[in-house]
């Protein structure tokens, strides 16, 4: 019983962190019609740059704030200046941002080397908490909430804000919303940065639990793909949905099947695709 | 200015100038550089099989990898653990590629376009884990050593580079002339057709799954049957030959040498091959080179050396 209850737990926290990553890769694919494949290296650099910050201050707060602030500058660059130039141009986009997750994947093991690094916890959530009788990491705990406050927070953006009207707008129809006097240039960059954003965000608040190390750029991409495919493309109900089962799946499939984790992924994707080609919440 | 058909001439006479200079390779090049022509020539039937998807039907596989390492585990496995010759480890090999074709292509053709890009590159990508994970088997990370180089039961050594160069000199012609005699057939304008618009040639009352589902097996054969020569040729196989990163290079061959040509792309492979070879003799960051290599090729030559070429001819005869 016990072990059902905190397995639960490491699954819905993980598919947190999931939902953080997809989230981008959904609303910048929504939007902008790319396939970011560099939106596993912000996550990696994310942790990296969130792991500097720990080590030299020792704040986590200041980590969260500088290295998503970091990630959002190169994420905002690569927009305006060569993604931009490529506009629904899907061959060159998918070599553009694939040439980048080798850029920095390459990067990161330059400069932080080959082995494994965790970022500390943030000092407040370092203990173990009991509830009815578990104890349970209060880290693991303040994700699956602090995930849930970046979902509405999100949700109201989309759904509450002018912002999100407008982006909304650029989603159904760019001609037409830019007919309308909307700035969809100005919104490409915005949501860009925001989804790089958000998978920095899923760096550094993954650091302390699944560390940050090289290739987790490949593996996290990977794992946000099946997430899209699930939820379905441009979603973020589907992001969150898709997340908390990819979440739970990897990880009951890496406590009962170590040498075949993936294949509990693998089959849940199957059928979603056989059933329902562009995922649960995904537009034709 | 060049006529059609003096242009046509010259392109077979140098076609005929390549098969020449491919034949007597092995009286020029020193071991070393013959075994970068067999390395070459294989990752140019690996691009030309991506090519038939991408250039062809403009289906945007990023897992063309799966077939040419599912087919390489299996041969080497059967080589290695079995013993068995290359009349059945080579078929063996393709059969697998094929099954997983099948198997992958009637998930992935349920979906076009971004959503194929993310499948094919998910289901690969779950592949490369099995590899990885899958240590009693596969050796997990350390990979599968010591293959032996094919046995063909007719007393010729596999050992020797020259007899090796010929060997894989011999099926990739073959597999390039199906290839080419594949994409000129009415089957091969069906494909551009559908290329071209899908909801068309359902109109016209072709059965568009059917093609891409066939072209997709296809592909999927002649990358498994590069794989088995890669695996004969390294003598070595590791989850990196299913890896994405191997899907994307072979993309960036196929991108590089020009999409919907065949030749191009096995330029392209040829160009990366030499390219990879020569970086990372002299740095170790040969994987940040190679990823400038993929923004420039993204942002200044989109549709490859023959577009470039295209181009530069437009000009010519607009001039």
């Amino acid at each position: 019983m016990n072990f059902w209850v905190l397995q639960t737990l490491n699954g819905i926290s993980f598919g947190m962190l999931l939902f953080l990553l997809a989230s981008g890769l959904s609303l910048i694919y929504g939007l902008m019609k790319i396939l970011n494949l560099a939106h596993g290296s912000f996550y990696l650099l994310g942790g990296y740059a969130g792991l500097v910050v720990v080590q030299k201050t020792g704040s986590f707060v200041l980590a969260v704030f500088v290295a998503t602030l970091a990630i959002v500058v190169i994420g905002v660059l690569m927009e305006r200046f060569l993604l931009r130039r490529l506009h629904l141009q899907e061959m060159p986009q998918t070599l553009l941002t694939f040439g980048f997750l080798f850029i920095f994947s390459d990067l990161a093991m330059l400069i932080w080397g080959s082995n494994p690094e965790t970022v500390p916890k943030p000092e407040m959530f370092s203990q173990s908490v009991q509830i009815a009788g578990f104890i349970y990491p209060s880290y693991r705990l303040f994700i699956i909430g602090f995930g849930l406050v970046v979902a509405l927070l999100l949700w109201w953006i989309q759904d509450g804000t002018r912002i999100g009207a407008m982006i909304r707008a650029g989603v159904d129809n760019e001609e037409i919303a830019r007919s309308l006097g909307i700035n969809v240039s100005l919104l490409f960059t915005l949501v860009f940065a925001l989804g790089a954003f958000l998978a920095a965000l899923g760096g550094v608040m993954g650091g302390p639990i699944m560390g940050v190390f090289p290739g987790a750029d490949f593996e996290v991409l990977l794992l946000g793909f099946v997430v899209v495919i699930i939820g379905g493309l441009g979603s973020l109900k589907g992001a969150l949905i898709g997340g908390l089962i990819v979440g739970l799946l990897d990880n009951f499939g890496k406590v009962f099947f170590p040498e075949f984790a993936l294949f509990t992924i693998f089959a849940p994707m199957a059928l979603i695709l056989a059933v329902r080609p562009t995922g649960l919440f995904g537009r034709e | 200015m060049i006529t059609g058909s003096s242009y046509s001439r010259w392109i077979f006479m140098a076609l005929i100038a390549g098969v020449i200079l491919l034949l007597v390779l092995p009286k020029i090049l020193a071991p070393y550089y013959l075994g970068l022509a067999v390395k070459m020539m294989i990752f140019a039937l690996f691009a030309m099989s991506l090519d038939l998807l991408i250039g062809f039907t403009g289906m945007a596989s990023l897992g063309h990898a799966a077939y040419f390492g599912l087919s390489a585990y299996a041969t080497g496995l059967l080589a290695l653990k079995l013993g068995w010759n290359v009349w059945l480890a080579l078929p063996a090999g393709l059969i697998m590629s094929g099954l997983a074709a099948v198997l992958f292509g009637l998930l992935a053709l349920r979906t076009r376009g971004s959503y194929f890009l993310m499948i094919t590159l998910a289901l690969s990508q779950l592949m490369w884990g099995i590899a990885f994970g899958w240590r009693s088997l596969t050796g997990g990370d350390d990979g599968l050593p010591n293959v032996p180089r094919p046995d063909l039961g007719i007393g010729l050594s596999m050992a020797d580079g020259v007899n090796f160069y010929y060997f894989v000199l011999l099926i990739a012609a073959i597999a390039a002339v199906l290839m080419v005699r594949i994409v000129a057939s009415p089957f091969g304008y069906a494909l551009r057709g559908i290329r071209e618009s899908e909801t068309r040639m359902l109109a016209l009352g072709y059965n568009v799954w059917l093609y891409k589902f066939s072209i997709f097996v296809m592909a999927a054969l002649f990358a498994g049957l590069a794989g088995v020569l890669y695996v004969y040729y390294n003598r070595f196989v590791s989850p990196d030959y299913i890896h994405v990163a191997r899907s994307a290079e072979v993309l960036l061959m196929v991108i590089l040498g020009g999409a919907g040509t065949l030749i191009g792309p096995a330029f392209g492979a040829a160009i990366i091959v030499l390219f990879e070879n020569l970086i990372s003799a002299y740095t170790e960051r040969w994987v940040m080179l190679m990823g400038f290599i993929y923004l420039i090729v993204a942002l200044f030559a989109p549709n490859g050396i023959a577009g470039l070429i295209r181009d530069y001819r437009d000009k010519r005869a607009s001039s």
